[in-house]
């Protein structure tokens, strides 16, 4: 991931950003938007970059960037799962549905895969209790789930992303 | 501005115009609760324990951020307010680790105190709980998360008043805290470790490290002091439990505004240091015996006295102290003019301000600092030159940074790209010892740009027309090939400096520490009446004095020309003044300054040497050179609290006791007198210095004896017309700046207010003179020389603070990266640093604070001291060394300090 991380600086565009927006502290929140639609997400490299660029303390830079949550420091899948963890779905097995996830990704949650495709998280309550236990991938919400049934969708989902990618 | 009236629990009070209803309350003496509302800091209204009813307000407004407005009622302590408090209270236990018993800041702590005060005993709320490490990774203090309140304060402490933002607030909702970003350790960081956050803290959640588990506010007493460290002369508490000092925090004062460098806040650690000097040594052969103080000061005093009767007064001389206070340094120059009759007493300043002394004291009338430290707040401009302020003088150097982000323009002279320099409107960096040059090219540019101020040149100065002619040849291209300063900046300066209405220049050793010391302070003494720069508030010339006690010890006459007050030994009038109440003759020949003491001794012409506190061994220029003189000198006294260099070639060594161990009073660099206090006794049998000269005396027969410093002040007092209104109990807590004259004198914040000291100001008309030694063939590079944050001068008491050593453990040369290059130098690597006067062995620092035809070494450590290398060449007048330029040559060495082969 590092190595990733490193490259921030093969993106010409991001180097034009910074260079267009050098000492200027105030606009650090657009510099933060572009980096990201840039390279995706917000790697350290990238903000000590926008740091010395615009001026700006590191401590504040990641400071908004941690602030709000549009901004991702670590990179983020193309689909990001959500298991419920609230009450309701923690009783009615949301963590084995979790686990096993994780056991299929191959990642803990909060991780992303290493081809990009999924990022799991573990979230608390996502206002569905009554469809407990739940899970969402990206917009859309999924209920009763057995971690069988979970596993089955998630991988519909990498399947569906094949196809698109051989046609 | 408007006045408004209000009413607060039933009582009116007046205050201006946006002022808050909190500190409207305040005036009356109501204290609203509050946790994130400290007086220094911007306001936040974060934690709303200040809450308040007002008549007509919707809900309970938080009264630190609600200005007053006219006919507001406000009760400040209804049911409906205590009960809001006590929820916030209970919400913020809900999170708090109940640690009371174990914590460092139980008895202090404001959540502790306000929970017991609404009953609040621990939380219904029984939410999650925040489960963080402390974060011990610095030397000096840890951070408890889990203990944070979150009022912010720390963070705003940082980024608002030290300038630096370290540490912010991260991530979100429940998850928020305050942090380094990615929790890095904050020696990572931008934090130079003031410890100004932990004194805001209003709980446990940053505590120091060093006096943990060794005591908590009921246990010690807090005694109020001045810190040993830089001429700032911030004051400190100092915590003291079963007569040892266990801690430091920090105490309001006027010069620094509550604030505290790493020094005075973590670098108190030398006082109980187990090699403290706690015995009189007597040298035998090559090691010492312990004596008693009878025997050793009865050698001491009749060496002396056998030296002065065979081989005349002028065989004896004596070193005083910067480090010493007000009332030793006079007692030290009075024993050695009084009963030994010599005028040879000089000190350390003359290695930092003697050309300060000389020049200002020529073209002022004076040589102190024209202005107040606050007064850097007031200032359109500043010219920061050869001063790096922000680690020699730290709490100046926050408020230099402060001013100019509160819109103050700042321009940065100096060799090296400073810390200022990335704050700097304007960086001129020019070659070491070009400064006549510079400083005329700005002058040249004022006058033929008709920029000066004519009604302060004629009303108040004199010798301007000279100055025009000498003026002429600095013209901006010819000033950038001597500097290296671009034309086109020297312009803007000009310009920049000339059209500010009120302008200060600060300035430091990078300007007095060469053979042409005097004519840069006469240069800048130019630049600032050309301007009408001087006598008003926020204006002037700002001599940056770098001891505690360097300002004092020159204004109590240990120099070798002056008695107290800057009063000169060949004025009759004077010695009479002296001679009634010393009761003995005033040599009239002024004495030996510090290099020619050096000089005299190896020429066999010195015999007795008494050093009082110094370290001539490091501190000097040429110390192969010092070493021989010291040898030669058939008998030497040190008086120290350390066994330092110096005192390890002594024949007697007398323990003194250190700045915590004696009541007296330092004077900082803005002229203000302040009471130093005893919080412990010395170790051992060392005395205070005071108590050591009075036994000398009394040994040589002189009748000298005071109960108390307070009454050598007295003394001082009737003598010294600038110290004349200053007695031990009209110091109080914020001390008297000088001139002081008399009882119902206020003292002076600025000087030369509608006249020079010395009548009109004179300009001096100086040339620009190359340094006495500049890089050639055989020595390329140009060495410069100065000081680090975390250390102090010789080392002697920052190097025995675990926490300042640990930061800056070892010393180093700065190379310019492209230099370094052409050298075959790696960054790290050991190299050899060579001048014609000695070699030492170090490693490289490669940076781009550097220029590539010069090099920097810190003066600080024994084990490559950069003295060794440095030209000892005087300046004529001030007989200052160059100490900030010298010619050398830098060679890498292989890993274990063999040959490295490149060359
Ligand atoms: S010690 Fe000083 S610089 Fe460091 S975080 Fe605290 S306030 Fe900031
Ligand atoms: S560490 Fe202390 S000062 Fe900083 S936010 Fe927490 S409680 Fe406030
Ligand atoms: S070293 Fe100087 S700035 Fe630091 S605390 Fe002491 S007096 Fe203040
Ligand atoms: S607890 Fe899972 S949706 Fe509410
Ligand atoms: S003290 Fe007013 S909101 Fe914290």
């Amino acid at each position: 991931m590092s190595e990733r991380n490193e490259r921030c600086w093969e993106s010409a565009e991001f180097r034009d950003l910074l260079r267009v927006h050098a000492n200027q502290p105030e606009s650090l929140i657009e510099v933060l938007q572009k980096t990201q639609d840039l390279l995706g997400y917000l790697p350290r490299p990238a903000l000590e970059a926008i740091a010395q660029a615009l001026r700006v303390p590191l401590a504040k830079v990641y400071g908004v960037a941690t602030f709000y949550s549009q901004f991702h420091l670590q990179p983020r899948g193309k689909h990001v799962i959500r298991v419920c963890l609230g009450t309701a779905c923690h009783v009615r097995g949301g963590e084995k549905i979790l686990r096993r996830l994780s056991e299929v990704l191959g990642i803990a949650p909060g991780e992303t895969t290493p081809d990009r495709k999924f990022t799991l998280q573990r979230v608390a309550c996502l206002g569905a209790c009554g469809l407990s236990p739940v899970m969402m991938v990206d917009e859309v919400t999924y209920g009763r789930l057995s971690p069988q049934r979970a596993v089955e969708l998630v991988l519909k989902y990498a399947a569906a992303d094949e196809q698109v990618a051989e046609s | 501005m408007k006045e408004i009236t209000i009413e607060i629990d039933g009582r009116r009070v007046t205050v201006p115009e946006g002022v808050t209803v909190f500190e409207a309350a305040l005036k009356l003496g109501i204290e609203i609760p509050h946790l994130c509302y400290h007086p220094s800091l911007p306001f936040l209204g974060a934690c709303r324990l200040c809450v308040v009813e007002i008549e007509g307000a919707r809900g309970l407004p938080a009264s630190c951020v609600t200005p007053v407005a006219a006919g507001m009622v406000v009760r400040t302590n209804t049911e409906r307010v205590r009960e809001a408090r006590r929820t916030i209270l209970d919400l913020l236990l809900a999170n708090h680790p109940l640690d009371c018993l174990t914590c460092e800041k139980a008895g202090e702590c404001r959540l502790q105190h306000y929970a017991y005060e609404y009953g609040v005993a621990s939380s219904t709320w029984q939410g999650e709980r925040k489960r963080l490490e402390p974060d011990e990774s610095n030397p000096f203090f840890v951070r408890d998360q889990e203990k944070c309140i979150l009022c912010g304060r720390c963070v705003r402490m940082c980024q608002d008043v030290q300038g630096r933002h370290a540490i912010d607030y991260v991530h979100r909702g429940f998850a928020v805290r305050v942090s380094t970003p990615y929790d890095v350790s904050l020696t990572e960081t931008s934090c130079v470790f003031c410890g100004n956050c932990v004194t805001v803290c209003p709980v446990g959640a940053l505590t120091p490290k060093m006096s943990r588990g060794r005591g908590r506010t009921w246990e010690y007493t807090k005694v109020r002091t001045v810190c040993p460290y830089c001429g700032v002369g911030c004051n400190v508490y100092l915590h003291v439990k079963d007569g040892r000092v266990i801690g430091a925090s920090a105490a309001e004062g006027p010069a620094h505004e509550g604030l505290l460098c790493v020094k005075g806040h973590f670098g108190y650690e030398f006082i109980h240091r187990p090699d403290r000097l706690r015995v009189p040594l007597i040298r035998q052969g090559k090691s010492f015996r312990e004596a008693s103080w009878e025997e050793a000061l009865s050698l001491v005093a009749g060496r002396l006295l056998e030296t002065r009767k065979r081989y005349g007064a002028s065989a004896v001389a004596a070193l005083a102290s910067a480090k010493c206070t007000n009332e030793e340094n006079y007692l030290l120059q009075k024993v050695f003019r009084a009963v030994l009759g010599t005028n040879n007493v000089d000190h350390c300043a003359r290695l930092c301000h003697a050309s300060t002394v000389v020049g200002l004291a020529a073209a002022f009338g004076s040589g102190a600092m024209t202005n107040s430290i606050r007064e850097i707040a007031e200032a359109e401009l500043l010219l920061v030159t050869g001063s790096n302020t922000t680690e020699t003088h730290p709490v100046i150097g926050t408020r230099i940074i402060r001013a100019k982000r509160a819109g103050a323009r700042l321009i940065v002279a100096d060799p090296r790209r400073i810390a200022l320099a990335e704050e700097a409107d304007l960086f001129l960096q020019l070659l070491p010892g070009s400064n006549v040059a510079l400083f005329n090219g700005l002058a040249h540019v004022i006058v033929k740009e008709k920029l000066y101020d004519a009604q302060f040149i004629a009303e108040r100065t004199e010798g301007f027309a000279e100055l025009v002619e000498a003026l002429e040849p600095y013209t901006p291209e010819y000033v950038e090939g001597i500097t290296g300063v671009p034309a086109e900046l020297i312009v803007r300066a000009a310009r920049m400096y000339a059209t500010a209405r009120r302008a200060m220049i600060l300035y430091s050793m990078g300007i007095t520490q060469h053979t042409s010391g005097t004519d840069n302070v006469l240069a800048i003494a130019n630049l600032a009446m050309l301007c009408g720069h001087v006598g008003r508030e926020g204006t002037g010339v700002n001599p940056l004095r770098g001891q505690n006690n360097v300002q004092g010890a020159c204004d109590l006459g240990a120099l070798p020309n002056v008695l107290p007050g800057y009063q000169r030994v060949d004025d009759a009038e004077v010695r009479r003044k002296f001679e009634e109440c010393w009761g003995a003759p005033v040599p009239t020949q002024p004495g030996l300054t510090v290099v020619e003491m050096m000089e005299a001794a190896a020429r066999g012409q010195l015999r007795a040497l008494y050093i009082m506190g110094e370290n001539p061994m490091l501190s000097d220029p040429d110390i192969n050179h010092v070493r021989e003189a010291l040898e030669k000198v058939e008998f030497l006294v040190v008086q120290d609290i350390f066994m330092t260099e110096t005192a390890c070639l002594a024949d007697v060594v007398l323990p003194g006791a250190c700045f915590a161990e004696k009541d007296g009073t330092f004077t900082n660099t803005e002229r203000r007198v302040q009471r130093v206090h005893k919080a412990v006794d010395p170790p051992g049998e060392a005395l205070p210095d005071w108590v050591i000269l009075c036994r000398l005396a009394q040994k040589m027969g002189y009748p000298m004896s005071y109960d108390h410093p307070r009454e050598i002040l007295e003394e001082i007092r009737r003598l010294t017309p600038i110290y004349g209104g200053i007695s031990w109990e009209r110091l109080g807590t914020d001390g008297l700046q000088w001139p002081c004259r008399d009882a119902d004198d206020p003292g002076t914040p600025y000087l030369h207010k509608d006249r020079f000291a010395r009548g009109k100001g004179k300009f001096h008309p100086v040339k620009y003179r190359p340094p006495a030694e500049l890089a050639d063939e055989e020595y390329p590079l140009l060495l410069t020389t100065g000081r680090l944050l975390y250390q102090f001068h010789t080392g002697s008491m920052s190097r025995r603070s675990q926490g300042l050593e640990a930061m800056a453990p070892e010393p180093y040369i700065e190379i310019n990266p492209r230099t370094a290059e052409v050298l075959g130098i790696g960054d790290g690597q050991l190299v050899e640093v060579a001048s014609r006067r000695g070699s030492i062995t170090l490693r490289a620092r490669l940076t781009e604070r550097v220029a590539r035809q010069v090099v920097f070494v810190p003066f600080h450590y024994a084990e490559a001291a950069a003295n060794v290398l440095t030209n000892s060449a005087l300046d004529p007048r001030a007989k200052i060394p160059e100490l900030k330029v010298c010619a050398v040559r830098v060679r890498p060495l292989g890993a274990n300090g063999s040959d490295g082969g490149g060359s």
